[in-house]
């Protein structure tokens, strides 16, 4: 690729403004598809973005006795280190930055918001900060080793480590949310737990710990660390439609580059908001659970369904090479 | 795991009202609580004794935003027992229709409070929008969505007509549509079921032990409901169920009061179609003869007592308020030991605390830089000196 196009891919259209833009967006589609199952008006359009403007305007409040530089630094780690992963993810047919790894890369980079979150914890030097920050690194190690088996199992199917490569696979065959149902909706439930979506809200639970680890974060730290969680949204459900939904390619060419990019594209927004639709539709279904019973939900039926997956996968992979 | 203490309040996005927690947590174990509750003394009971029977009625409803019809009607029933008059039966059906409906929408807020207390805000959204059918009957009917203004000694202030009658009828089969489907949503919710069953258990003995009252007593399987064993205004007459569970936990307190929701709108359509003919009010004397009166109340959070002193003139000579929320809260210290950190917010907002009504008395010192507490011996003292001072003079 030309390396003028290629900053123009990062810097514009599809990387850092595009993503910003898609990731006030689909805040807004959040809270409103939420609002109106509420039977509530919800947000205007511009709400993100004026919420944005002005939490980054407001005044940064130090707590007595915190390391200034970290606690800075920590939303700026989480915001660069999602933004990073977004490069990788297809948005306009495959990603020309991708390599071979990149879907481990890109697990790692969307697992440290949630790092961060517990640093901020400590950080904080407050009580409900630190539950809130021990809570949330408790959820990962729930969540997260179904959520990565999940995610790697298409990996295995398709013979690569490469998201742009699985997404290609896929134009050839089916969908793996066809050939691994339970793959996908583990995929699903974990997002919703990486996202500390309801019911999976225990790290920020409101009228337990106020806020969590966000309860000291004031001014642009908070509005940074909340726009790093607004991204993740679009990282992580575009990740799950590029691995399970075919992501932006369609399986027949329309003959022109120019087409086919127009068309992925649409297919990308279009699948990114089924997944949205589904988290939201979840959100609005459920309460908040324990961590006690995340765990035991978690580990006995979650990572009980990954291995079931992962088993069948295999046989699959065994036979589909036989034959 | 090391001992935390956890305070919550008196300011705490879980509290609506001040109070305060001092949460002792191992890990996330509760293992003890101190508690706070005066926060909010507003010397209601000192205004009453200044003022005569017509404008301490209104006073008295704002002891309360929910139960404001509760603290009128425990009053002037007790001061009509003191002057001995006879209510006519139409006031005492138009009371117990209020009565009722002031329940239906304070158990339709608890249930959003309880839902939104476990994160699922939802039905939160949905109950209290269910609640503006009752809030629109309330209003249609007195004039306002709180602190109705019904209540005069002697009587009620406003009559309900035919129209207006026809009209609250009309409203209640889709809130019994809606009560309804509440019940089915609960049995089913997953979330729900997690969070509500078996947390914040209160055994029989437990119960009975701690004088509980109100859906706190009734869902331990204590079957107490003033309405039925001292009956006043119209219950009597009212075909009705006392609604009783053996769950004790937040779980059994939803049922009793989602039960309670069904027995008052049948309550309420009974009272509307079988409302006496007749005056709605009769004359009462100015003063009330010297006497006193134990006027007991099931308010929608529980037994409701209003202890009044009489001494000949046209005020009281004293006044005593105990709302349900203190008899319910020595229970909760004993629900929240051994249960798991993320459930205090639920098991407290089971009982329906409604804090600033409960605050009876506060201590400071003069100079007002600090508030201590008082022990029994002290209150004893307290009183000793009290009544000496009126003995002199």
């Amino acid at each position: 690729m030309d390396p003028l196009l290629l900053v123009l891919y990062i810097l514009l259209f599809p990387g850092i403004l595009f993503l910003l833009v898609y990731a006030l967006f689909l805040e807004y589609v959040d809270r409103k598809i939420l609002a109106r199952m509420q039977n509530r008006v919800g947000p205007p359009l511009l709400q993100p973005l004026a919420d944005l403007v002005k939490m980054l305007g407001k005044e940064v409040i130090d707590p007595r006795g915190v390391d200034r530089g970290a606690f800075d630094a920590a939303p700026l780690l989480a915001f660069a280190s999602v933004v990073t992963a977004f490069l990788y993810i297809p948005v306009v047919g495959t990603s020309p930055l991708s390599f071979e790894g990149d879907l481990v890369l890109v697990l790692y980079l969307l697992t440290i918001p949630t790092v961060i979150l517990f640093l901020m914890g400590w950080l904080s030097r407050n009580v409900y900060s630190t539950v809130g920050g021990v809570r949330a690194v408790t959820q990962l190690f729930i969540y997260e080793v179904p959520f990565f088996l999940a995610l790697l199992l298409p990996a295995m199917m398709a013979g690569s480590w490469n998201i742009s490569t699985i997404v290609q696979w896929q134009q050839g065959h089916l969908w793996f949310a066809v050939l691994q149902p339970i793959g996908f909706v583990i995929a699903i439930i974990g997002l919703q737990a990486k996202l500390e979506r309801t019911p999976f809200d225990i790290p920020e639970a409101e009228t337990e710990i106020v806020a969590g680890p966000w309860t000291e974060l004031t001014g642009r730290r908070l509005a940074v660390l909340h726009l790093a969680m607004d991204i993740s949204l679009v990282v992580g459900s575009g990740l799950v439609a590029a691995l399970f939904l075919g992501g932006p390619l369609l399986p027949w060419d329309l003959g022109n580059a120019w087409l086919n990019g127009v068309a992925g594209f649409l297919l990308f927004l279009v699948k990114t908001l089924a997944i949205l639709l589904v988290l939201v539709t979840f959100k609005a279904a459920t309460g908040r659970i324990r961590i006690d019973q995340l765990n035991d939900i978690g580990w006995k039926y979650i990572a009980g369904a990954a291995l079931i997956q992962a088993a069948g996968v295999l046989i699959l992979s065994a036979w589909w090479v036989s034959t | 795991m090391a001992r935390v203490i956890v305070p919550v309040g008196p300011q705490h996005p879980a509290l609506k009202e001040p109070v305060n927690f001092r949460i002792i947590a191992e890990g996330e174990t509760i293992v003890g609580l101190e508690l706070d509750v005066s926060y909010n003394h507003r010397g209601i009971e000192k205004a009453a004794e200044q003022r005569d029977f017509t404008r301490v009625v209104p006073l008295l409803e704002r002891i309360c935003g929910i139960c404001s019809h509760s603290h009128g009607t425990a009053f002037v029933k007790g001061i009509e027992e003191i002057m001995a008059i006879a209510v006519p039966p139409r006031a005492e059906y138009i009371r117990t229709i209020i009565a009722e409906l002031e329940r239906i929408h304070s158990h339709l807020l608890w249930l959003g409070v309880a839902a939104h207390e476990i994160g699922w805000n939802t039905l939160f959204m949905w109950t209290w929008r269910d609640r503006e059918a009752v809030q629109d009957i309330l209003e249609e009917i007195s004039g306002n969505r709180v602190n109705y203004g019904m209540n005069i000694v002697g009587g009620v202030r406003r009559d309900i007509t035919p129209e207006l009658n026809k009209a609250a009828l009309d409203r209640l089969p889709a809130l019994e549509a809606q009560i309804a489907g509440y019940v089915e949503l609960l049995k089913k919710q997953e979330t729900v079921l997690l969070r509500f069953q078996g947390v914040g258990r209160l055994t029989r003995e437990q119960a009975l032990t701690y004088g509980t009252v109100g859906p706190t007593a009734r869902s331990s399987g204590v079957e107490y409901d003033i309405r039925r064993d001292d009956p006043y205004c119209a219950y009597a007459e009212v075909p009705w169920d006392v609604v009783t569970d053996t769950h004790g936990d937040v779980y059994g307190k939803t049922i009793v009061r989602i039960g309670e929701l069904r027995e008052s709108v049948r309550i309420v359509r009974y009272c509307l179609e079988h409302l006496p003919e007749g005056d709605i009010t009769v004359k009462a004397p100015r003063n009330a003869p010297t006497g006193h009166a134990l006027s007991r109340y099931e308010a929608p959070r529980g037994e409701l007592s209003h202890y009044i002193r009489t001494n000949g003139t046209d005020k009281a000579d004293r006044l005593d308020v105990r709302t349900p929320t203190l008899a319910n809260w020595t229970s909760v210290a004993a629900s929240l030991v051994n249960q798991n950190l993320a459930d205090i917010p639920v098991i407290i907002a089971a009982i329906d605390p409604c804090l600033s009504c409960t605050s009876r008395l506060t201590v400071l010192n003069p100079q007002r830089t600090s508030s201590t507490e008082m022990t029994w011996e002290d209150l004893r003292r307290r009183a000793r000196e009290l009544n000496r001072e009126r003995e002199r003079c």
